[in-house]
């Protein structure tokens, strides 16, 4: 990680309804690989929130120890952030979340920190539709202890020394589906036309919206024999629906239109558009969903796109029933009962 | 059936103990408390402990009520009259009997060699007789067995039955038929013991008035009760023995109190973690974001934890941990008591870590500390803990009524506004600005000008990463200055002098107290002075150091096998180790003051010294 800044000028750069430039959404330098595809996830999401017009202080970024989790520092420098340990971002978002419901959480994670140590508080998170936009930087391979598998790679993948993965992989997205997420997508850092709108989705979604990028890492799996590498990416992968966000759309259907797109409108705003490729596939489904990835995986072919999409589950903070007014603003007086309640409650204890 | 004879000779008025062995999972809980509650509505001192074991059904458990009528706190250690309802453990409660005392036993089935002590009076009420005949359902029967026994020892120490209803009828509410089923078992044991044990027992329970403006309430629920007046608003937990019962009285209390009742909003969230990992993870999430937020657990709830303990510490998180202490190593003894996370606590994580801990003795304390944990976590930007015990936590004590001033505001520590934080050039997360030790710090959401970055990897006072070492040096330096401060935040010690000019005294802390006053009032009776700190809060208050500097030796009285207190107190103080003088207990049972009579008189005689 570093502090380094960027020099900031923004003087000749569009500026969206805010008055900020891109500029206004970055972080500090990255110190990353040159060419990892974390990196152009970072941008993505710079762009994303940009075009959101989202105030910047609006937005609170959670992750824990990796990679990709280190990248939290390098967008949305105007937003409260919290890198806290190994795998264990879910509950500290939780928290977060249950403490102040009015801020978008971003939370971004790798396949070491959320399928190995943080395998249970990923699971967790999703069963309590918490709402958050989590990305899944995935690359199949621990970057800063150079270069063992994680719990991605593909079996038979081969690693840098020719060594091959002898375990079956956790698809992050097949566990969401089955774990009863409302927004499940996967994508490809290579493909910034369709991760853009995803992300811009993602956030709008209310409840857990898990984003998977493959992200290929250049400096230990980028090589032939590996499933997570950008040439082997490019190859296999399909989008299976294309998706595109719509900030600000005045009408809202749910149905497909002429062309076969479905208008979505999302809680947080905007209106998501999905267009199928195969004219079998309902994003809509949820056991489709999960079998066609898993016949994916047999088949060696990536699909990508908004996998299935469900916005009518109720998230943690409403089944909670929290109020409108976030617990960490609830003002004192709202919370203590008294000297007088205090008196009466005494009674059972006599 | 011999005839009921006092062997000791003395009749003993309010000032015994009837303790009673029962099978777990049969109902005796509501039984004993019935009995405990209707002797301090009679206006006597009690004190009661449960020993149960760590099983849902089937295993012993004894329910011990000590009456009181000097008012100490702490178990005495002996058992005058034994309710023994549990065939398996006959012998070991027959052993158990204290000399001249009674034991009381099931004599449905005949048990002669119940009778073998001639120091000892057994009494045989046919219990499963009496109540087979008058109940059919077999549950019924099970739970009225223990009903039936309330009765006969009321009959035979003079406890008034009119009391007993008027707790029944509280109990049952509008249920009739419940009280006038519970009443009926009441009366099959009493008028038993009326009839055929006509002459009064030497131990004798009369009517006093020393419980006025007294409650009896456990630890755990007193401490939710403080959560809830602290305005704590975000609790996560997993279920642990002996803390659960902490978060079930927050959940009820705020369902109470906190829920709108147009709307059915909430005003607190409370989130069942899969894990302690996660449950803390939580907690510190909701801290960061400005919720009072705690979490309860135990000892293996607190090893779990660490890690992000340290990240808290670290990154200037404040959250309030719980730590119900229970017997370890490892899974331990879950339903037994110890104060044996001490260390544990004090330096919780890798790397330099040190914490603030508070030290309650009682329920009252509880609720008092409950409150000054989430003022102190949230001054001090950093993890509490607050140590309490099973014994503490899960047992009734009778503890004058808590009180609450409704001028308290909560002290939210040094937090920006937006308004304050429009009006700086630029804000630095670790800038000690003040020269307090204390950095100010910013909410997520309330400007941007405001935003930092929350890390457990180094950082330097700006709150940027660093590898630098003397900006890392700067950050963990303050962190250290930070926490010594806090020494006059924490609650100060308990002085209580003899008034004698002593060489010697006593440190202990939490819930030895009632052991230790009266183990004082024991020596004081043998002519042996000693004073007596009790420790609050750590790091150590001044006066800590400046008491144990007047004594030629300081016994650190505790209910752990290491001596963890006086290992804290040799860390972090200026006292030299050979005049600290470990007294321990750590046998699990809730503290009686012979250990510290025995231990310190050992001591004592091993010196040839008697004062």
């Amino acid at each position: 990680m570093t502090s380094m800044s960027k020099p900031f000028i923004d003087k000749h750069l569009p500026k969206n309804k805010l008055g900020l430039s891109v500029r206004n959404y970055e972080g500090v330098m990255s110190t990353l690989c040159a060419g990892c595809g974390h990196d152009s996830v970072t941008a993505a999401l710079v762009q994303a929130f940009w075009e959101l017009d989202l105030a910047p202080e609006s937005a609170a970024k959670v992750s824990g120890i990796g990679c990709s989790s280190k990248t939290t520092a390098y967008f949305m420098g105007q937003s409260h952030g919290i890198n806290c340990v190994h795998g264990r971002m879910p509950s500290v978002a939780t928290g977060a979340n249950a403490a102040n419901g009015d801020l978008h959480y971003i939370g971004i994670s790798g396949d070491g920190d959320s399928l190995s140590i943080g395998f249970g508080q990923f699971a967790h998170a999703i069963r309590r539709n918490l709402n958050m936009l989590y990305i899944l930087e995935n690359n199949g391979v621990y970057g800063l202890t150079k270069g063992q598998f994680s719990a991605a790679a593909d079996y038979g993948s081969k690693s840098k020394k020719g060594v091959s993965n002898d375990q079956m992989p956790i698809d992050p997205c097949v566990q969401a589906l089955t774990l009863g997420a409302g927004f499940v997508a996967r994508a490809f850092s290579g493909d910034k036309s369709q991760l853009i709108p995803l992300i811009k989705a993602g956030l709008m979604h209310k409840g857990f919206a898990l984003i998977d990028v493959i992200s290929p890492c250049v400096t230990f799996n980028d090589h032939a024999g590996s499933t997570k590498s950008y040439a082997h990416t490019y190859k296999y992968y399909h989008p299976l629906v294309h998706t595109d966000f719509v900030a600000h759309a005045d009408e809202v259907t749910g149905s497909y239109d002429k062309d076969g797109a479905m208008r979505v409108a999302m809680a947080d705003g905007g209106e998501l558009f999905m267009r199928k490729t195969a004219d079998d596939y309902d994003p809509r489904d949820r056991a489709q969903a999960i079998e066609t990835l898993l016949m994916n995986k047999t088949e060696g072919e990536i699909r990508t796109g908004l996998l299935y999409l469900n916005s009518d589950l109720p998230d943690m903070q409403a089944a909670n029933k929290l109020p409108k007014i976030p617990l960490n603003q609830v003002p004192y007086e709202r919370l203590t009962p008294g000297k007088a309640a205090l008196a009466k409650l005494q009674s059972r204890y006599r | 059936m011999k005839d009921l004879v006092d062997v000791s000779g003395e009749v003993r008025v309010n000032d015994f103990v009837i303790k009673i062995g029962n099978v777990n999972g049969t109902g005796s809980a509501s039984a004993n408390g019935l009995l405990m509650k209707a002797i301090f509505r009679m206006g006597v001192p009690v004190v009661g402990k449960n020993l149960f074991p760590s099983n849902i059904q089937g295993l012993p458990t004894w329910y011990e009520i000590r009456l009181t009528r000097d008012g100490y706190m702490a178990r005495s250690g002996t058992a005058e009259f034994i309710v023994a309802m549990n065939a398996e453990t006959y012998r070991q409660d027959l052993a158990e009997v204290s000399p001249g005392g009674f034991l009381l036993y099931d004599s449905t089935w005949p048990r002669p060699d119940l009778h073998a002590r001639a120091d000892v009076t057994a009494i045989g009420v046919p219990l499963a007789r009496l109540v087979n005949a008058a109940f059919d359902n077999a549950r019924t029967r099970v739970l009225m067995k223990n009903m039936a026994y309330v009765g006969a020892v009321a009959g035979l120490t003079g406890l008034d039955v009119e009391v007993i209803r008027g707790l029944v009828k509280e109990m049952f509410g509008t249920k009739e038929h419940l009280i006038d089923a519970n009443m009926k078992a009441i009366g099959l044991g009493l008028d038993y013991v009326r009839e055929h044990f006509p002459d009064p027992l030497p131990l004798r329970i009369e009517p006093m008035d020393k419980t006025a403006g007294h409650i009896m309430i456990d630890g755990n629920t007193a401490a939710a009760l403080g959560c809830v007046y602290a305005g704590a608003t975000f609790g996560a937990w997993y279920p642990i023995t002996p803390s659960t019962s902490l978060m079930d009285g927050f959940k009820s209390f705020c369902e109470k109190f906190r829920v709108d009742p147009e709307t059915g909003e909430k005003n607190f969230c409370i989130i069942q973690g899969e894990d302690e990992l996660a449950s803390i993870g939580m907690a510190i999430g909701a801290g960061w974001n400005g919720a009072r937020s705690f979490t309860p657990t135990s000892g293996p709830g607190i090893s779990l934890m660490s890690e992000f303990i340290g990240f808290a510490y670290y990154g200037e998180v404040p959250v309030v941990l719980f730590d119900v202490q229970r017997a370890g190593p490892s899974t331990g003894l879950p339903t037994r008591t110890q104060q044996c996370d001490l260390t544990l606590a004090a330096y919780a994580s890798h790397g330099d870590t040190k914490h603030i801990l508070l030290f309650p003795a009682n329920p009252k304390e509880c609720f008092e500390m409950a409150v000054q944990s989430f003022d102190i976590a949230e001054r001090f930007q950093t993890p509490v803990f607050f140590m309490t015990d099973l014994d503490i936590g899960m047992n009734d004590w009778m503890i004058p009524e808590l009180e609450w001033d409704d001028s308290y505001q909560p002290d939210r520590g040094k937090v920006l506004t937006a308004a304050q934080i429009e009006t700086l050039e630029k804000f630095y997360r670790y800038e000690d600005r003040d020269g307090d030790a204390i950095a100010w710090r910013t909410l997520p959401g309330t400007h941007p000008k405001g935003a930092y970055f929350t890390r457990g990897s180094g950082h330097n006072w700006k709150g940027g990463y660093t590898e630098d070492a003397e900006e890392y040096k700067v950050v963990l330096d303050r962190l250290t200055t930070k926490w010594k401060n806090a020494a006059n935040a924490v609650p100060a010690p308990v002085i209580t002098r003899c008034g004698k000019d002593a060489r010697r005294a006593i440190i202990s802390v939490g819930g030895c107290d009632g052991a230790v006053l009266e183990a004082l009032d024991r020596f004081t009776e043998n002519g042996v002075n000693l004073d007596y700190l009790r420790v609050r809060g750590f790091p150590f208050n001044a006066e800590v150091d400046a008491f144990i500097d007047q004594y030629d030796e300081v016994f650190v009285v505790e209910q752990n096998r290491d001596g963890q207190l006086r290992s804290l107190l040799v860390n972090e103080t200026d006292a030299p180790k050979h005049k600290l003088v470990s007294i321990l207990d750590y046998a699990g049972m809730a503290a009686n003051p012979k250990f510290i009579i025995e231990g310190i008189s050992a001591h004592l005689e091993a010196l040839g010294d008697v004062a």
